[in-house]
């Protein structure tokens, strides 16, 4: 698809609010087409607030947020729902539904358009199911039969049901064993590049930081501080300055001892 | 979208037959897309597959293409020409394909049907055991307690009464109150042939007090507590509280089973006596409205008609009733595995088996108080 704009997503001057606690205070993001983008902060910093603010789960007290060149709140359903499809999210943990099969999970957002033939949706499900990296025979298995991994990616495959530009992970690799995450980190860098994807991820991994993102955006004093590795590593706000020369940091190869 | 949607078709060139693509081969196309493709020829010579007017294309136009051209079958059609910026994805679709349909199981047949009911005999034989040593553990649970009362939960146990007893007051006293109503009507209708409408005060009072009250009481607490006994310990077992418990060296039984029943022991013979107290009340308000009597001639009429046996008959039941109810909450909670689906399973199976085995004792103590003629 040809890049119109240069930016997928432009948040400006977003405001996140409950009760007392203020969460996002005049906080601005730009996503590029095509990237992929590490959101990381501590825990209770507003990550998943965020995403559920961009992907519309979560209305904001002030701020505009465009997406793909559209200004979501002042969008209708219907048009929020065509928008909707245009972006998919893989929850943590999946969020397959039990009560459908695999291959059930990944029709579900395309029998909601409603003009696919069956045949076809069986077809793009199983397709759908080895592009995750699965093999086709998991079609016809519920969730409780997989595991953590396996959840994961069928999540992935849902998320994908539809083609959408814009993939929304939050914590993709939390779970799974380091084999199992660098495998997994391996599997979204490969469908970034082949689909021409943008992604968005929340991650505490710092492996998958180093390894799968253009950029890292850092949610600190209710802002985000956006920049490649290399430029946040010289950033002197000492949560930065812990984040990225910790000790776990040093373990995961990015600060030198 | 601007993109001109998809399009195939099958042209003449200069070599033969030349199958040629273009538009938008997208999701958004994929219904118009598929009868296209369905549509071309099948048994076409096409020599190659044009690809140079494709705009846009994702996995499932790239797998419809795929499709048009037998992938992965002995007359594949070769792909050409296809913008290099959608190469990445082609290949990906391709390398995934082309065997992504999964077989289909088996049709059923009446020897599977035959098979099922097999399997749900063996089942329940087995849940049934599988209860019985549950109440077999209850009892020892049970024992070890009795002999250091000590290691009791008395909190639980006055919450459980609270929330089984206190709570169900309301529902269980307009129920009763109704069903006294429904007889005193329905007895009095039938009774005025026979010109013995004063009978019906016998109907109301032995009805009410020997079966009404303490049923209705059972089924209304099965549905109510029962049912809440299996989702909390089921709700416990998924958050793995349950487990929790267990290497904590703490007897779930002792925890979580011993004080809902006891609670249930104490609370239903209350509900029962209160169910019987509004039952013979609205027995007595409808025999006030649609016989000539009195509020005053039908309390008397009911002391001389109903003897305190008929009312213990009814008590007598409650605390069987009220084990076998909260076993079966218990039971069916602790069986929860895994799945938030797996709680709802069961709690639903937890009513259907507490009100079948409440019926199935009633119809037990029927024939044991016809037996000793009570």
């Amino acid at each position: 698809m040809p890049a119109r704009t240069p930016n997928v997503i432009e948040i400006r001057s977003l405001v996140n609010r409950f009760g007392e606690q203020v969460l996002h205070d005049g906080l601005d993001l730009d996503i590029r087409r095509g990237e992929v983008l590490g959101v990381v902060g501590g825990s209770g910093s507003g990550k998943s607030v965020l995403l559920r603010t961009i992907i519309g789960l979560n209305r904001p007290v002030e701020g505009d947020i465009r997406v793909l060149g559209q200004l979501t709140r002042e969008l209708d359903d219907e048009a929020l729902r065509r928008l909707q499809t245009r972006w998919g999210v893989l929850f943590q943990n999946g969020a397959l539904f039990s009560s459908l099969t695999v291959a059930e999970n990944i029709q579900a957002p395309m029998r909601e358009r409603g003009d696919i033939p069956l045949e076809l949706m069986e077809e793009l499900a199983g397709l759908k199911v080895k592009l995750v990296g699965l093999p086709v025979e998991a079609t016809a298995k519920y969730p409780s039969q997989l595991s953590g991994g396996m959840k994961k990616r069928v999540g992935l495959a849902r998320a994908l049901a539809l083609d959408p530009e814009i993939l929304f992970l939050d914590e993709p690799t939390a779970g799974l064993d380091p084999i199992g995450a660098a495998d997994f980190d391996q599997l979204i860098r490969s469908l970034q590049q082949s689909l021409g994807l943008t992604v968005v991820m929340i991650t505490h991994d710092l492996d998958s930081l180093v390894t799968i993102c253009d950029r890292i955006a850092v949610l600190v004093d209710k802002k985000i501080k956006v920049g490649t590795l290399a430029e946040l590593m010289r950033d002197p706000h000492p949560w930065i300055q812990s984040y990225f020369h910790g000790p776990r940091a040093r373990a995961a190869g990015i600060a030198a001892d | 979208m601007t993109d001109q949607p998809g399009w195939i078709k099958l042209a003449q060139g200069r070599d033969g037959a030349v199958l040629q693509a273009g538009g938008a081969w997208t999701v958004e196309y994929a219904a118009d897309l598929d009868r296209q493709v369905e549509a071309l020829p099948k048994e076409s010579a096409a020599r190659v597959l044009e690809l140079s007017e494709i705009e846009a294309i994702d996995t499932a136009g790239a797998w419809l293409l795929a499709r048009a051209t037998g992938q992965g079958e002995s007359k594949e059609i070769p792909w050409q020409n296809l913008p290099a910026e959608f190469q990445p994805l082609a290949e990906r679709v391709l390398t995934a394909g082309p065997k992504v349909i999964p077989d289909h199981p088996r049709p059923r047949t009446v020897l599977d049907w035959v098979a099922d009911v097999g399997a749900g005999v063996e089942e329940a034989l087995e849940e049934s055991l599988n209860l019985i040593a549950f109440f077999g553990e209850f009892v020892l649970a049970t024992g070890r307690v009795i002999a250091r009362p000590r290691r009791f939960r008395w909190i639980p146990l006055l919450v459980h009464i609270e929330q089984t007893g206190i709570n169900a007051l309301p529902i269980v006293g307009l129920i009763s109150f109704l069903v006294g109503v429904v007889l005193a009507y329905q007895g009095a209708d039938q009774l005025r042939q026979f010109n013995a409408q004063f009978l019906t005060v016998n109907m109301v009072g032995i009805s009410v007090l020997r079966e009404m009250g303490i049923l209705l009481t059972a089924i209304v607490v099965a549905g109510r507590s029962g049912s809440a006994f299996t989702a909390q310990i089921g709700t416990m077992q998924v958050s793995e509280e349950v487990d929790a418990l267990r290497t904590m060296g703490l007897d779930p039984m002792e925890v979580l089973a011993l004080p809902r029943v006891a609670a249930l022991i104490i609370t239903l013979p209350i509900l029962t006596f209160f169910a019987d107290l509004m039952g013979l009340l609205g027995g007595g308000v409808m025999c006030v409205l649609l016989i000539d009597m009195t509020f005053g001639q039908f309390v008397g009429r009911l002391n001389d008609v109903v003897t305190a046996t008929q009312f213990w008959v009814g008590m007598v039941k409650a605390p069987v009733f009220a084990i076998l109810i909260a076993l079966v909450g218990c039971f069916e909670g602790l069986r929860v595995t895994g799945s938030a689906e797996s709680v709802g399973k069961m709690t639903t199976r937890s009513v259907v088996e507490g009100i079948f085995l409440v019926i199935i004792f009633d119809a037990l103590f029927s024939i044991l108080f016809s037996i000793l003629s009570i």
